[in-house]
């Protein structure tokens, strides 16, 4: 067997050279002909410390990181495979403090466990969950969840387990389970994260659905920008049906499952269910009218539950540890965790997994560390390119869905992106309205056109020109998209502009005295 | 490309409920784009419109009905990657390159298109070449990786 060492093999670990680290050790212990076994575990999301190397001891794990290629001679040389001291010594992993603030629950075995090995999965709670819920009814299943308080983690926030009772309580000869899995908001990886680090889990929570709903077929609906993610969930999806905890009579229950990945194609609007629906039938990715529910007319017309990756891999741990368990955690109406992903200028960056009701001051400085260019922060987006700007008067206030509602504002995934005082909003707000131009999918007139004319209407601000009449042009403007649009892309970019000019009017050269009129 | 080759992926996907998103990747996975000559024939198969077709294709960024280059490089101008500069590195880029986004350069080794969000947005700014993501570019890890590349 020999010495155990941990390199992670997350696309963000890979994407800083973790795949080259894993060779260099591997090589180096050959030629010192010590014996080694390298596992290519999940990260534990400090991306910070990444490749962050883990050797097994007595005294349980201990990290090593960020380890470079010119780290590895002398990692040997002081014998870290025991635990030996250098300078990039981090500690006992569990006991980083990044970790140890944590609640994590769907991400529980993020990082520590080998994302494809099934017997880990298993070792870990895996399939627990799905036990307890062969031996229950449709409703029972559906009323755990609704009990746990579980809302859709992509964004919308729509309460999981009415979403499933709507699914549940109509007739039909087929439905089917989508995973929303085309996560194109920029700042968010926790659905990447949770699919390259912990397949199993996914798989998991979407057979249970299945369970709930009588749903024998399902699709992850998987966006092209991640190709690691796409290897490593057919692969897991492989080993799954191989151990019969997918296909047919799954562990002789009787009860049938098929799962498939099919890639998306880069196309932003498509993260909205109904345009993910029509592209999915083979179609372009227009919204649809909304009724019909997806729940009840969905894919090929048949009743879809149609949920964010982070919503479906947390069933597990609601039928596993039960609804009560989960819902103790969080705040109000916004129960259970978050899994909170840190970005852009960011000393510490990486996956907080939280109950609700941490602040944005706590995320940016306790955890984060502060900007990473040491300047001072000046705006923080929240939720996505369709979320608003939040400006420093309100870091204090509390990330629950609620709470943010009445800033006009949104927690959406859970993305946090950074922005130092360097930043100029209005570019920024200019931004957003290019973002819709790009990737509107053209059915509303105030999105497909919108979006170009507030590009236009901004330079005009910016330019001086008839300025106060433009700014009220934009409040117009945003007040009709916001109105007039089928879906979030056009109704909501409107939130990220106006907050810009809100909390920034300077940066668009506007006076504020001026504005209030 | 010829008509057998398509045909061989059409036959693939013509029975698979929504085949037209799957036949396309797999149309572009080999060629490494989708030859409009093919509409023809994927049309009959799949009992769509021409217009149909192209309508679909042209809706998706991922799809490409022309030759790229031999690598093609993505850069993230997304939120994350925006708060760490990325508009300063995809000039360096195109300079470096001598071509705009949606180009292909000269000797045909580099394509170039913009991308928004890699999932990478921890280690921003972040590109991809073909199916491998770098984190945290600069400028010399920029003129590394073309150098590899080439």
């Amino acid at each position: 067997m020999g010495f155990k060492i941990f390199v992670p093999i997350d696309s963000t670990s890979l994407s800083l050279g973790a795949d080259d680290v894993a060779d260099l050790i591997a090589a180096t212990a050959k030629k010192r002909n010590i014996d080694v076994t390298i596992i290519r575990n999940g990260s534990r999301g400090m991306f910070w410390l990444e490749p962050l190397v883990e050797v097994q001891t007595d005294d349980g794990r201990l990290a090593y990181g960020p380890i470079e290629m010119n780290d590895v001679d002398s990692l040997f040389d002081c014998e870290f495979y025991l635990g030996g001291q250098h300078p990039k010594y981090l500690g006992p992993t569990e006991e980083l403090t990044w970790l140890k603030k944590q609640e994590r629950l769907t991400f529980a075995r993020t990082g520590i466990t080998d994302p494809l090995s099934i017997d880990d999965y298993i070792a870990h709670d895996g399939f627990n969950g799905l036990l307890k819920s062969l031996k229950m009814t449709n409703q029972q299943i559906v009323d755990e969840v609704k009990e746990s308080g579980l809302r859709g983690r992509g964004g919308a926030a729509f309460p999981t387990g009415i979403k499933w009772q709507t699914v549940l309580d109509v007739e039909s000869d087929q439905k089917y389970i989508v995973c929303n899995a085309d996560e194109g908001d920029s700042g968010t990886y926790s659905d990447r994260m949770a699919m390259e680090n912990d397949p199993f889990m996914l798989i998991e929570g979407m057979v249970i659905a299945g369970l709930a709903v009588n749903a024998d077929h399902g699709y992850i609906y998987l966006r092209s920008e991640y190709p690691h993610a796409l290897v490593t969930l057919n692969k897991a999806i492989k080993i799954a049906e191989e151990n019969n905890y997918l296909g047919k009579n799954i562990l002789n229950s009787g009860k049938n499952f098929n799962l498939e990945v099919r890639r998306a194609a880069g196309a932003y609007i498509c993260g909205e269910e109904t345009s993910l629906l029509e592209s999915l039938e083979g179609k372009r990715g227009l919204v649809r009218y909304k009724p019909p529910l997806p729940a009840i007319k969905g894919l090929f017309g048949k009743p879809t539950v149609v949920n964010n990756v982070i919503s479906l891999a947390t069933i597990p741990i609601i039928m596993s540890k039960g609804a009560k368990y989960y819902a103790n955690f969080g705040v109000g109406r916004s129960k259970g965790t978050l899994p909170i992903q840190l970005a852009g200028n960011l000393k510490n960056t990486g996956l907080i997994e939280k109950a609700f009701g941490i602040t944005l001051r706590e995320l940016l400085y306790d955890f984060g560390g502060g900007s990473a260019s040491g300047k001072k922060i000046k705006a923080v987006q929240v939720g996505g390119p369709l979320g608003a700007f939040i400006a420093e008067e309100h870091f204090d206030i509390e990330l629950d869905y609620e709470a943010y509602s009445k800033l006009n504002a949104v927690v959406g995934h859970g993305g946090i992106v950074a922005f130092d005082e360097t930043v100029n909003m209005a570019e920024m707000a200019r931004y957003s309205f290019e973002f819709c131009a790009i990737e509107s999918c053209g059915k509303c007139t105030p999105c497909r056109i919108g979006s170009t004319r507030g590009m236009e209407v901004i330079d005009k601000i910016t330019a001086n020109d008839e300025q106060a009449k433009n700014v009220q042009l934009l409040e117009n403007l945003c007040d009709t998209m916001v109105n007039g649009s089928l879906c979030a892309m056009g109704g909501m970019t409107p939130f990220p502009v106006m907050s810009a000019l809100k909390y920034f009017p300077k940066d668009f050269g506007v006076d504020t005295n001026a504005s209030d009129t | 490309m010829n008509e057998i080759n398509i045909q061989v992926h059409i036959d693939k996907f013509k029975d698979t409920p929504g085949g037209l998103l799957p036949l396309m990747h797999s149309i572009q996975d080999e060629f490494g784009y989708i030859p409009e000559e093919s509409y023809p024939l994927i049309s009959q198969s799949m009992n769509l419109s021409v217009a149909e077709i192209h309508g679909f294709v042209s809706f998706y960024h991922h799809f490409r009905t022309r030759k790229t280059g031999r690598n093609i490089i993505q850069v993230c101008r997304a939120e994350s990657c925006q708060a760490m500069n990325v508009r300063h590195l995809e000039q360096y880029i195109k300079n470096k390159l001598g071509i705009d986004y949606h180009e292909m350069t000269e000797d045909q080794k580099f394509s170039l298109e913009p991308v928004y969000c890699l999932g990478n947005c921890a280690c921003s700014p972040s590109i991809m070449i073909n199916d491998e993501v770098y984190g945290r570019v600069t400028e010399e890890k920029v003129d590394q990786l073309i150098k590899d590349y080439k």
